[in-house]
C-alpha cells in the first residue's frame, strides 16, 4: 500500500465513522439514563434515511431543500422517539429489564412494517448532496466532497453533545442519572421528563445519523438490525454511557473496516488472505479483544450500582411427571387426527421449543443473557447439513453429530463470554453470533454463501412428515427433559446459586466460571440439536438461521412465555410460531400485528404469558375462597 | 503464639499514595473471639479482604495453621477451612434455607458437578444439624428471598460452618440488626466457636457487642494497630480513648 492510498482509506473510514458515532452516541445516552437496551434504535436510524429521502423529494434537490430535509428528518425521528417513550417504555420502567428488551423488539417489528407500508419493499436510492456532489483531489486520488463534510460532522456533534452534557443543567442531570438514577429521583428531579428528553435527544442523533447517510447508502428495510449490531459493538467497545468512548470506537472500527476493503486480497507466505471478506467480521473481532482485555470497554466504568435490588427470583418448581406424560400422549396423538399442515407446523414448534428452552436455561437459571443464541442453532443446522452433504455421512449420523459441532463452538465462544456479565456479556454473545453468520454468509464454496445448502433430506424411513415429526418429538423432547433434569441437579442448583450471589458462591468454594462455561457448552449443543432437526425437516438451510433475527425470535419466545417459569419458553415458542404463521397467511404486515400483540402482552402481563396466567388464576382462587 | 490458627505478620496495603494498612500483625487461636475495631476508614475492611483472598497485600504474611495463604483465591482459602459471613448478607435468594446450607455441604464434598442426580437428596441430616445449631430448622423449607434480615444472618452462619472451619471471618456480622438480635447472634457465635474450637475474627461497630463477646480486641486507626488486649485493657488504653473520644480526654 502506498502512502496516498493509506490516507484515502483513512478518510473513507472516518467518513463512515461519523454516522456510526451519531447512532451509538444516542444509544449510549439512552442506556446510561434509562438502563434500557434499546433494540429499536436501529429502526430509528432506518426511519432517518427514509424520512430524509421523502423530505428531499418534497422540498427539492437544492442545497436548502437537502439540508432542511436532513434536519427535519432528524427532528421527526426525535418525535417518534418521544412517542415510543411516552406510550410504551414509560409504563414499564419498573418491569424487569428483560421485559423492556422485549418491548423494544416489538417496536422493531412495528416500525419495520410501517416502513414497508409507507415506502414499499424496494431499496430507495437517495440523491447526492446538492452542491457537494463533486470530488476533491487529495494526493492524486479523488474523495467525494460529501465524505469530507461527514468527517467534520462527527467531531462537531461530539463537541456539541459534550457541551450539552457539561455546560447545561439538563446535561448535569443526565450525567447524574447515569451515575445514580435513584439518587436523582430522590432529589426531586422529574424523572419522566428527564427520560423523555433523553429519548428525544438520542432519537434525534439516530435520525440524523440515518439522514446523513442518504447520499451514500440506499434506504432499505434491512438497515434496522444491521445498524443496531454496529451500534451495540461501538457503544460496548467505547464503554456504555461514554460518548467520547463511542466516538473513539466508531473511528477505530470505521477505519479498520475501510482498511480491510482497501487492502483487498494479499498473499502472505503463500497464503491468500482476503481482507475484504473480513469487513463483516473485523468489528466483532475488535470487540471480542477489547472486552476480554477491558471488560467495561475502552472508556467505560463498572456499571453503576442499582440500589433498589430487583425482586428475588422465585424458586423453580420441578415439572410434574403426570402433566408431562399427558402432554407427550397428546402430542403423539396429534398426527392421527390432524392434517399434514399441522404436523409440519408442530415439527417446527418442537424444534423451536428446544431452542427456546436452551436459551431459557442460560439466561434464566444460569443468569447469562444471550443476544446471540441463534449461533448454536444455526451452527447445528449447518453442521448437520454439511456433514450430510459434503462429508457424505448418513443422515442419522449427521443429525446426531451436529450437536457436538455446535457444542465445540460453544466451548470456544463460552470461554470468552463467561468472563463478562450483564449487558457486556449479552453483547459479546451477539458478536460471536455475527462472526459465525458472516463466515457462513461469505464462505460460498463450503457453506453455499447467501443461498445456503439445499437437498438435505432425511433418510427414506424418515421421509414421511408424520414419521419425521415423531423423530423431532423424540430428539427435542429428550433434549428438553434433559435440560430440565439438569436444572434440578447439583450442577443446575450451583448455577442458580451463582446467579443469586456470585460472592457467596465463591466464598463456599464454587468455581462459578467453570460451571457457567460447562452450562454454555451444554445449551450450545442442545440448541445445535434443535437446529439440526430443524434443517432436515426443511430440506435446506439459509444463513438466516444464524441471523440476529433468529436470536431475537428466541428471546421473544422465552420472554413471551415468561423467564421465571420452566414451561414458559415452550408455551412462548408454540404461541409465537403458531401466531406468526396464522397472521402471515392473512397479511403481508404480520410483523406489525405480532409487534402489537407483544406490546399488548408486555403492558398487560409483565411476568410473561405463563406467569401472568398463573397470577390471574391465583387471584381468581383467592376471590372464591 | 505457636497454636495460632491465623497468624498475620507485617501486613501492608497502599491504594495510590494512601497507606490503608501499615505493618499490621496479630494472631487468633482456636476457640478465641477476636474483635477488630476502629473508626470508619481505619482499614478494617481492607485488612479483612487481604485475609480472605479478595485483595492481595503489598507486603506481609498471612498464615493459616502455619501455611502461607497469600495469593490464594477466596475459594481455595475456603477449602483450607475458612468460613465467611458478609457485611451485607449474601445468600442464594431463590433456594430454600436448607438448600443454601446443602449447597455449601455439596461444595465441600466436591459433589456439585453431577448433572443428573437430584440436588437436595444428599446431606439433609447434616444440613438440618447445622440449622438446628443456629436455630433455623423450623424455617428450613422457606425461600431465603423472603426471610427477615436477622434470620438471613443465621443462615449465613450455618453456611459458614458447613466446611467445618478452623477460622471464621465475620465482617460486621450484626450490621443492620436490632440491638437485641445483635447480642443473641454473637452469643450464638461465641458458643459455637467454643464448642467446635473455631477461631473467630470479627469487625464490629456496636461496642456493647464487642466488649461483651470478644475475648480479645485489637484496635486499628489510620491503618495501624494502636492497641490490643482484653476488653478491660483496651477500655483503659489512653490511645483508644484518644481515637474514639478525641484528644481532650
Amino acid at each position: 500500500m502506498t502512502f496516498s492510498s493509506i490516507i484515502i482509506q483513512l478518510l473513507n473510514g472516518l467518513a463512515a465513522a461519523s454516522s456510526l458515532f451519531l447512532v451509538s452516541a444516542g444509544l449510549s445516552l439512552i442506556f446510561g439514563v434509562t438502563r434500557i437496551v434499546n433494540f429499536a434504535h436501529g429502526s430509528l436510524y432506518m426511519l432517518g434515511l427514509y424520512g430524509a429521502y421523502s423530505l428531499i423529494e418534497a422540498l427539492g434537490r437544492t442545497p436548502i431543500g437537502f439540508w432542511s430535509a436532513v434536519i427535519l428528518a432528524a427532528l421527526a425521528v426525535g418525535l417518534v422517539g418521544i412517542v415510543i417513550e411516552v406510550l410504551i417504555l414509560r409504563r414499564i420502567y419498573r418491569a424487569p429489564e428483560l421485559f423492556q428488551l422485549l418491548a423494544t423488539f416489538a417496536v422493531v417489528l412495528v416500525i419495520k412494517d410501517i416502513a414497508l407500508f409507507t415506502w414499499g419493499a424496494e431499496d430507495l436510492v437517495g440523491p447526492r448532496a446538492p452542491g457537494l456532489s463533486m470530488a476533491v483531489e487529495i494526493l492524486g486520488k479523488c474523495i467525494p466532497a460529501y465524505d469530507l463534510l461527514l468527517i467534520a460532522i462527527g467531531p462537531v456533534v461530539l463537541g456539541a453533545v459534550w457541551l450539552l452534557l457539561t455546560r447545561t443543567r439538563w446535561g448535569a442531570l443526565v450525567r447524574a442519572a447515569t451515575q445514580d438514577r435513584e439518587m436523582v429521583g430522590a432529589l426531586g428531579v422529574d424523572q419522566a421528563k428527564l427520560f423523555t428528553s433523553v429519548f428525544f435527544v438520542g432519537s434525534v442523533l439516530a435520525g440524523l445519523g440515518g439522514a446523513l447517510q442518504i447520499p451514500r447508502e440506499p434506504a432499505n428495510l434491512e438497515l434496522d438490525l444491521a445498524i443496531i449490531a454496529d451500534a451495540f459493538v461501538i457503544t460496548v467497545v467505547g464503554g456504555l454511557g461514554s460518548i467520547t468512548g463511542a466516538f473513539l470506537a466508531a473511528v477505530i472500527i470505521g477505519v479498520a473496516k475501510a482498511f480491510c476493503i482497501g487492502i483487498g486480497t494479499v498473499t502472505w507466505f503463500g497464503f491468500e488472505i482476503s481482507f475484504s471478506k473480513l469487513t463483516l467480521v473485523v468489528e466483532f473481532l475488535i470487540m471480542a479483544i477489547v472486552l476480554v482485555a477491558r471488560p467495561y470497554g475502552l472508556l467505560g466504568k463498572p456499571q453503576a450500582v442499582q440500589r433498589i435490588a430487583a425482586d428475588p427470583v422465585p424458586p423453580l418448581t420441578a415439572p410434574s411427571w403426570k402433566v408431562a406424560l399427558v402432554w407427550v400422549v397428546l402430542l403423539l396423538g396429534v398426527p392421527l387426527v390432524a392434517d399434514r399442515y399441522i404436523t409440519i407446523m408442530l415439527t417446527d414448534i418442537v424444534c423451536f421449543a428446544l431452542f427456546a428452552v436452551s436459551l431459557h436455561f442460560i439466561m434464566g437459571p444460569a443468569g447469562m443473557v444471550s443476544f446471540g443464541h441463534a449461533a448454536y442453532f444455526g451452527l447445528g443446522a449447518y453442521a448437520g447439513g454439511l456433514l450430510f452433504k459434503r462429508a457424505g455421512l448418513p443422515m442419522e449420523a449427521a443429525l446426531l453429530l451436529a450437536p457436538l459441532c455446535a457444542g465445540a463452538f460453544a466451548v470456544v465462544y463460552g470461554w470468552f463470554c463467561v468472563r463478562l456479565s450483564g449487558v457486556y456479556l449479552a453483547m459479546l454473545t451477539l458478536a460471536f453470533a455475527q462472526i459465525s453468520w458472516s463466515i457462513v454468509f461469505q464462505w460460498d464454496s463450503f457453506t453455499g454463501g447467501s443461498n445456503g445448502v439445499f437437498g438435505i433430506w432425511p433418510s427414506a424411513w424418515l421421509a414421511d412428515k408424520t414419521t419425521y415429526y415423531y423423530l423431532a418429538l423424540a430428539c427435542c423432547g429428550t433434549g428438553i427433559a434433559l435440560l430440565w433434569r439438569v436444572l434440578f441437579s447439583p450442577f443446575g442448583a450451583a448455577l442458580r446459586a451463582g446467579r443469586d450471589s456470585p460472592l457467596r458462591a465463591e466464598a463456599i468454594g464454587i468455581d462459578l466460571r467453570g460451571f457457567q462455561w460447562a452450562a454454555f457448552v451444554l445449551v450450545g449443543a442442545l440448541a445445535g440439536l434443535a437446529g439440526s432437526v430443524y434443517a432436515f425437516s426443511k430440506g435446506s438451510i439459509s444463513p438466516s438461521t444464524i441471523s440476529i433475527g433468529q436470536s431475537t425470535d428466541g428471546l421473544i419466545m422465552v420472554l413471551l412465555g415468561g423467564v421465571e417459569t420452566l414451561t414458559g419458553p415452550v408455551v412462548g415458542a408454540a404461541v409465537y410460531t403458531w401466531v406468526r404463521d396464522a397472521v402471515a397467511r392473512h397479511t403481508e404486515f404480520w410483523r406489525a400485528v405480532m409487534g402489537c400483540i407483544i406490546l399488548l402482552i408486555v403492558l398487560l402481563f409483565p411476568q410473561g404469558l405463563v406467569g401472568g396466567l398463573k397470577a390471574l388464576f391465583l387471584r381468581w382462587k383467592e376471590q372464591r375462597a | 503464639m505457636s497454636d495460632a490458627v491465623l497468624q498475620v505478620e507485617g501486613l501492608h496495603k497502599a491504594f495510590g499514595g494512601v497507606q490503608a494498612v501499615a505493618d499490621v500483625s496479630f494472631a487468633v487461636s482456636a476457640g478465641e473471639m477476636l474483635a477488630l475495631i476502629g473508626p470508619n476508614g481505619a482499614g478494617k475492611s481492607t485488612c479483612f479482604n487481604m485475609l480472605n483472598g479478595q485483595l492481595a497485600p503489598d507486603l506481609g504474611i498471612v498464615r493459616l495453621s502455619g501455611r502461607d495463604i497469600v495469593g490464594l483465591r477466596p475459594r481455595a482459602i475456603w477449602r483450607l477451612g475458612v468460613g465467611r459471613t458478609f457485611q451485607i448478607t449474601a445468600t442464594f435468594a431463590s433456594l430454600s434455607v436448607r438448600e443454601n446450607v446443602q449447597m455449601a455441604l455439596y461444595s465441600y464434598a466436591g459433589k456439585l458437578r453431577s448433572m443428573l442426580s437430584r440436588f437436595g437428596a444428599a446431606f439433609r441430616p447434616e444440613a438440618d444439624a447445622l440449622l438446628t445449631q443456629v436455630g433455623m430448622l423450623d424455617q428450613a423449607e422457606r425461600t431465603c428471598g423472603v426471610l427477615a434480615y436477622g434470620d438471613l444472618k443465621r443462615v449465613e452462619l450455618a453456611m459458614a460452618l458447613a466446611n467445618d472451619p478452623r477460622l471464621l471471618l465475620m465482617d460486621e456480622p450484626t450490621a443492620g440488626m436490632a440491638p437485641r438480635e445483635r447480642v443473641e447472634l454473637m452469643e450464638l457465635t461465641a458458643t459455637l466457636a467454643r464448642q467446635r474450637n473455631i477461631a473467630v475474627l470479627f469487625t464490629e461497630h456496636d461496642m456493647d457487642v464487642v466488649f461483651s463477646q470478644a475475648d480479645r480486641i485489637i484496635v486499628l486507626d489510620r491503618g495501624q494497630l494502636i492497641a490490643g488486649g482484653t476488653p478491660a485493657e483496651v477500655r483503659a488504653n489512653p490511645n483508644v480513648r484518644a481515637v474514639y473520644l478525641g484528644s481532650m480526654h
